[in-house]
């Protein structure tokens, strides 16, 4: 090992480039069958199950940016399955039982860390709730109890218990709650997807959709046009963005999301704990650091700035659920533009132009759908249309309809 | 600190007022379709550019219209929501044959 070692030392090239993980990128072909824009997790999903399962594997990725540079690389990587309406807990848990499996299917470590979620009640209406979530969890496999305030003190020994005056009375405890390095995740799905054959365009921005009566037959990129079969639009914040350049509007509002970490301390805390009452979530990573965020801005906005007013209404909760968070610096902040629906829940399905897909409308909650999103929007763009059971009811007519999937309760401060 | 300007009560802390969604023009609820409705309620341009929207100052309850760029979020102008609406918006729902 030493003598290799020195002999990269001395060489003129660097070890890693004769065995890259992802081929180099060629010129752009004339035609695709499948377009997908934005690699994002969500993108390179599509893109690794429609070559896995379905064999398509003539299909581009068109990447503005750089692989997983936006929402995928920004988002604090909480993994759970317990929602409030069956829709939404059947969709999330299939994906939490694919995510458990990615590290053996990639053969590369996603640093899967079931760790556990706990969601503190300071309202007799918060624990009515967590009741009720808890069963429908629990109906559809997932593990989850209602537990008092004498467990949440024996689980989190250094979690105050009076909070901003807002006694901890109960607490919705998911042990399913989870965490993954989410870089790994899209690196993984992209890996896996370019060696069957796909090709991961990044630096290429799609400006323009080419539609011919009602049906897209391709896209404008940075880099000249391409034509394709069908395209699947996977560009979280700025969905709207491209939903204009097909013709049509969304249910959607773009509004940025700002988190931020700490210095890192000895481990003390193995769970994710979070606070609706207190628009504050807290989990510790790996490496030490400890992770906080919330609820999205107040208003809407294209911008990934970070604010004094949310840096300090954060502090101030998170120096309530941990007091002695108070003595440590903090060390980076961040913020993502995320897609909000009215209900907190995503689209993914058909739009008004056909063989145009949608995958939007995942906000603040889209990382830990990364699975089963990309396995079940291959299905619905190999079946050139047919939309699986399990999304049908996120379906943007939904909203013409005034059949919501509400799950905001669930979603606000946790994501 | 973000600042803007109340017509009402001038400068103040952003975290002082809260937004209430782009000034649009409501349909008919009498008359119109689901779907004209729907598109009231949920849809949006989501542009990036300078939007009309209405605001409240939390303090004294009092509503008003900014214009706002959604890319850079500066805020171009505030003014009374009088000088878009010159009379009463009536919002009578539509009698359901329901009683009670
Ligand atoms: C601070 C923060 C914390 C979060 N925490 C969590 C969490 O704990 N758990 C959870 O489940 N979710 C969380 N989320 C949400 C989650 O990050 C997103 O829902 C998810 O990453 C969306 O994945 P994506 O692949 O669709 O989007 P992205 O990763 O944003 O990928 C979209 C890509 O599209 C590209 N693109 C845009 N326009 C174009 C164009 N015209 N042409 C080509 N490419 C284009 C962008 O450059 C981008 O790379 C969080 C988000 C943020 C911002």
């Amino acid at each position: 090992m030493p003598f290799s070692l020195l002999k990269y030392g001395l060489s003129g090239d660097y070890p890693f480039e004769k065995h890259p993980d992802l081929p180099q990128p060629t010129k752009l072909k004339k035609h695709y069958d499948v377009v997908i824009i934005g690699g994002g997790g969500h993108g390179v999903a599509i893109a690794y199950y429609l070559a896995k399962y379905h064999g398509i594997t003539n299909v581009a990725i068109l990447e503005k940016g750089y692989l997983g540079g936006g929402n995928t690389a920004r988002n604090t990587a909480v993994i759970r399955s317990n929602y409030l309406t069956s829709e939404g807990v059947k969709f999330y848990s299939e994906s939490v039982k694919m995510f458990k499996k990615l590290s053996n299917e990639f053969d590369f470590n996603i640093m899967y860390s079931q760790r556990g979620q706990l969601t503190l009640a300071h309202t007799d209406a918060a624990i009515r709730g967590f009741r009720q979530r808890a069963e429908v969890n629990k109906h559809f496999g997932g593990r989850t109890e209602l537990i008092g305030a004498k467990e949440i003190k024996e689980l989190v020994p250094t979690l105050n218990m009076n909070p901003g005056h807002l006694p901890v009375l109960a607490g919705l405890w998911h042990m399913d709650g989870a965490t993954a390095r989410h870089d790994a995740v899209a690196w993984g799905y992209a890996k896996g997807a370019t060696q069957r054959g796909v090709e991961l365009h990044q630096l290429t921005e799609v400006t323009g959709i080419n539609i011919v009566n009602g049906k897209v037959t391709g896209v404008e990129t940075s880099k000249g046009t391409v034509e394709c079969g069908s395209a699947v639009q996977a560009v979280a914040g700025h969905s709207s963005l491209l939903a204009a350049k097909a013709g049509f509007r969304l249910p959607i509002t773009t509004y940025p999301l700002q988190a931020m970490v700490t210095q890192p301390v000895k481990p003390f805390l193995d769970q994710m704990v979070s606070s609706s009452a207190l628009h504050c979530y807290v989990q510790q990573t790996g490496r030490g650091e400890i992770v906080f965020g919330g609820g999205s801005d107040p208003y809407p906005l294209y911008n990934t700035r970070s604010t004094l007013e949310l840096k300090e209404s954060l502090l101030a909760s998170a120096i309530e659920m941990f007091p002695f968070m108070a003595n440590l610096r903090m060390l980076r902040q961040w913020a993502g533009i995320t897609d909000m629906t009215a209900d907190y829940s995503p689209i993914m399905g058909l739009s008004p132009v056909e063989n145009y897909y949608l995958d939007a409308g995942w906000g603040t909650w889209g990382f830990k759908a990364t699975p089963i999103c990309g396995k079940t929007m291959a299905e619905l763009i190999a079946s050139g249309g047919k939309v699986p059971e399990l999304i049908a009811p996120f379906a943007m007519d939904r909203f013409d309809e005034f059949r919501q999937v509400n799950e905001m309760g669930a979603t606000a401060a946790s994501h | 600190m973000k600042i803007m300007t109340c017509p009402m009560n001038g400068p103040r802390n952003i975290s002082e007022f809260v937004y209430g969604g782009e000034v649009q023009e409501m349909p008919d609820p009498n008359n119109c379709s689901d779907r004209e409705w729907a598109e009231y309620v949920f849809y949006s341009d989501n542009a990036i550019q300078v939007v009309r929207e209405w605001w409240m100052h939390s303090a004294s309850s009092y509503w008003f219209i900014a214009e706002r760029h959604t890319g850079s979020d500066e805020i171009l102008k505030t003014y009374p929501s009088t000088e878009l609406f010159k009379e009463r918006v009536e919002f009578a729902a539509k009698a359901t044959g329901q009683t009670s």
